[in-house]
């Protein structure tokens, strides 16, 4: 039982940062029907300006409030610079053309943006050296919450197997809970995805962008002639998933610690499946499907083996694909022809 | 377009031409009794000189281990110089430069071995390169000793391939030994990563001498390299209630065990290999680690006076406290230097021979006995981790 507990935190705490990965896979491919590899790495690069922006503002700042939430601004607003220049030099001018060109163009991005970050640059700058591109090696992400044991609950354990009850040895009491440790910053880390998905879930239904969203998604050369200016709304449905990514860096940072710039492609994938498990396009989806997706995992790796964790992830995708091809909440589509 | 093809043809063949005008003094094989003239490469193979050879990584990513190997053999061999060199011959050494690729390694061999007519070849530390040399060695019949390659398949390279350096499975027979005896630990788990020979190599080692000590392995998870998040692992492994975890990995991943571990209030005392070896190791763990114990080849606090003697002349020559690739570089030479002294003859098969008779040669990384698979039979230090620093607590003897 507290075993179970246990893994359902673990996961869900991995499924929270998918599903932020997998969020912005499920928008770009809804308003332009095209499947972004190069969001991936968009998240590595914000887990690696979120370190930059930890080491600028020194040790001093770290564990502050005002320090975090700078680290995160700084990532975001880098991030979905980034999202838009991707969009607006690498995808714009393609278009019009066949998709399959669009879809080569972002497993470029992907590559260059991961083995690019591969390379190291670090050029002197009025006599200080200055890291430009981090170079292969993996990084110690900073603390930028102080860890501190948020609650401790007392679980009762399972009786031992009567062959393992050693009767000479006194009871001990400490063997009858046990205890499992909710940590701040997995709470705080919670909070904020739950506070981005449900600002994302605001912004798509309730606003006028959200509208003009739905409508290129639905039909851009229709929402183009009613006037809504398709351009300007597929260039910030990129930067609000860069963002959406760079946070979801910073939250992997602080959890896994170590950051590498491989990092982007397994949780890319792994985001990807999760956004065509719950119905590619669709956003209450991408965040059922990485849940889903997370805690299958969890539990594989912790009552088999480890090795079959993405062998199971990738069989849940076609079992789902099986029954259900437009995904747990995807709608079927009729084929246009 | 053809006259461009032309001209690069005629560039190559200048290059090539130069190259040969270069080099006239290489003679696929000179015979021994001519002096080879002073050439780029060949050196004047004199009577009262015996040239050995090494091969190590100066350049390239592993070029702090090829630099502290090379300056413990240069340290040996200034020493057997000292007393009056093998049978009244002097002791010099030829060292290449890999760039730690196994490729270059074994052109390097092979030139050492064809060119200069080395007696003995040293090298290399990472067990990649020392496989790509091994070969060269063995067709030529020229002895090679490996310093620090742990990786078993490179002896079974042929009767000609020695080293002095345990081999990696020997770790988890140190650690199991050590938990079981000294420790006094009765249950144990085991993380490790199935994607590395080297770690699965040690867990098994460690899981059979564990069980044949007496003690239970209760459980055994495993992860794959380039993992980030064990804590699947770590959830099912607290249910088991150990004392100990083995985790014979590299210091990336242990870190973040450590880290992990500690997170989830998992009480264990961790032990692992010397793939813990790095300072990297304590930027992850940091205070988790605290206890943790480890096996590794030689520790600078070990206090005999043969070990500490050694520390002193290295640092008077280098300026620098020696790790444990420096003292198997020694070792290495020394123990290659004590065959050339046994040996009839200084030629190949003769020093092979005297190489497969070493017993209990004190050398600085503990006493090496060669076994009948030209591997180091010797002991290993235990060290424990307090306060990011390894701390010498014993020495486990095989």
């Amino acid at each position: 039982m507290a075993g179970l507990l246990q893994h359902l935190i673990n996961g869900l705490a991995e499924g929270t940062i998918y599903a932020l990965v997998a969020l912005g896979y499920t928008m770009v491919y809804g308003v332009l029907k095209l499947i972004n590899f190069a969001h991936g790495d968009v998240m590595m690069v914000g887990a690696y300006v979120g370190y930059a922006a930890a080491f600028v503002l020194g040790d001093g700042a770290l564990g502050s409030l005002w320090g975090a939430v700078l680290v995160f601004l700084v990532s975001i607003l880098f991030c979905g610079l980034l999202g838009w220049l991707v969009e607006r030099f690498a995808y714009r001018p393609l278009r019009e053309k066949p998709r399959l060109t669009a879809l080569i163009t972002a497993i470029g991005i992907s590559f260059t943006l991961s083995y690019g970050f591969q390379l190291k640059v670090q050029p002197e700058i009025a006599g200080k050296k200055v890291t430009l591109l981090p170079g292969a090696d993996p990084r110690t992400f900073p603390e930028i919450i102080t860890p501190a044991e948020w609650v401790t609950l007392h679980v009762p354990a399972p009786a031992p197997a009567p062959d393992e009850v050693d009767p000479a040895a006194p009871h001990d009491a400490a063997d009858d809970f046990v205890e499992i440790i909710i940590w701040n910053w997995q709470v705080i880390s919670f909070v904020i995805a739950l506070a981005l998905m449900g600002g994302l879930q605001v912004l798509v239904f309730r606003t006028k962008f959200g509208r003009a969203m739905r409508a290129v998604s639905h039909d851009h050369r229709v929402a183009a002639l009613l006037g809504i200016p398709v351009d300007r709304v597929i260039a910030l449905t990129f930067m609000l998933g860069s963002a959406l990514a760079a946070c979801a860096g910073i939250l992997y940072a602080i959890k896994d610690t170590l950051i590498q710039p491989m990092l982007g492609v397994q949780l890319g994938l792994k985001a990807f499946v999760a956004a065509v498990i719950g119905g590619i396009g669709n956003v209450q989806g991408a965040v059922l499907g990485a849940v889903a997706l997370a805690l299958c995992e969890e539990l594989v790796v912790g009552y088999a083996s480890s090795s079959w964790r993405d062998a199971v992830a990738f069989g849940f995708l076609i079992v789902v694909l099986l029954l259900r091809p437009q995904g747990l909440l995807g709608r079927v589509q009729a084929e246009k022809v | 377009m053809r006259n461009l093809t032309l001209a690069a043809f005629a560039a190559l063949s200048l290059i090539t031409l130069g190259c040969e005008r270069k080099t006239p003094a290489v003679d696929p094989k000179p015979p021994e009794a001519k002096p080879v003239d002073a050439g780029v490469a060949a050196a004047p193979k004199q009577d009262d000189v015996i040239l050995l050879g090494e091969v190590g990584s100066l350049t390239g990513p592993e070029a702090a281990f090829g630099i502290s190997t090379k300056q413990g053999i240069e340290l040996a061999l200034a020493e057997a110089n000292a007393a009056g060199g093998v049978k009244g011959k002097k002791l010099e050494v030829r060292v290449y430069d890999d760039q730690s690729k196994p490729e270059e390694a074994a052109s390097a061999a092979a030139r050492l071995i064809t060119q200069d007519h080395i007696a003995l070849l040293l090298g290399e530390v990472a067990s990649s390169n020392s496989l790509a040399m091994a070969p060269k060695a063995q067709e030529a019949k020229v002895p090679m000793i490996s310093p620090s390659s742990t990786n078993p398949a490179v002896t079974e390279v042929g009767d000609y391939i020695f080293r002095v350096c345990f081999i990696d499975p020997f770790q988890g027979y140190v650690m199991a030994k050590y938990a079981r005896q000294d420790l006094k630990m009765s249950k144990a788990a085991i993380l490790k990563d199935v994607k590395s020979a080297y770690s699965m190599g040690l867990a098994d080692v460690f899981e059979k001498k564990f069980s044949e000590l007496g003690g239970k392995v209760a459980g055994i998870e495993s992860y794959s390299k380039g993992e980030t998040d064990f804590r699947a692992q770590l959830t099912a492994l607290k249910k088991l209630k150990v004392e100990g975890l083995y985790v014979p990995g590299y210091y990336n991943d242990v870190g973040l065990v450590a880290r992990q571990a500690k997170e989830l209030g998992l009480k264990v005392t961790m032990m692992g290999g010397d793939g813990w070896d790095s300072e990297k190791l304590f930027e992850l763990g940091g205070a988790a680690l605290d206890g943790s114990v480890v096996s590794n080849h030689y520790s600078a606090e070990d206090p005999s006076p043969q070990v500490q003697n050694f520390i002193t002349k290295y640092k008077e020559k280098y300026g620098a406290v020696p790790d444990s690739l420096a003292a198997l570089g020694y070792d290495a030479a020394m123990v290659g230097i004590e065959a050339m002294k046994r040996s009839t003859d200084l030629t190949g098969p003769s020093i092979r021979d005297a190489l497969a008779q070493i017993r209990d040669f004190p050398g600085v990384a503990g006493t090496i006995s060669i076994n009948e698979k030209r591997d180091a039979v010797k002991p290993a230090v235990v060290l424990q981790i307090k306060n990011n620093k390894f701390n010498y607590v014993a020495t486990v003897k095989p």
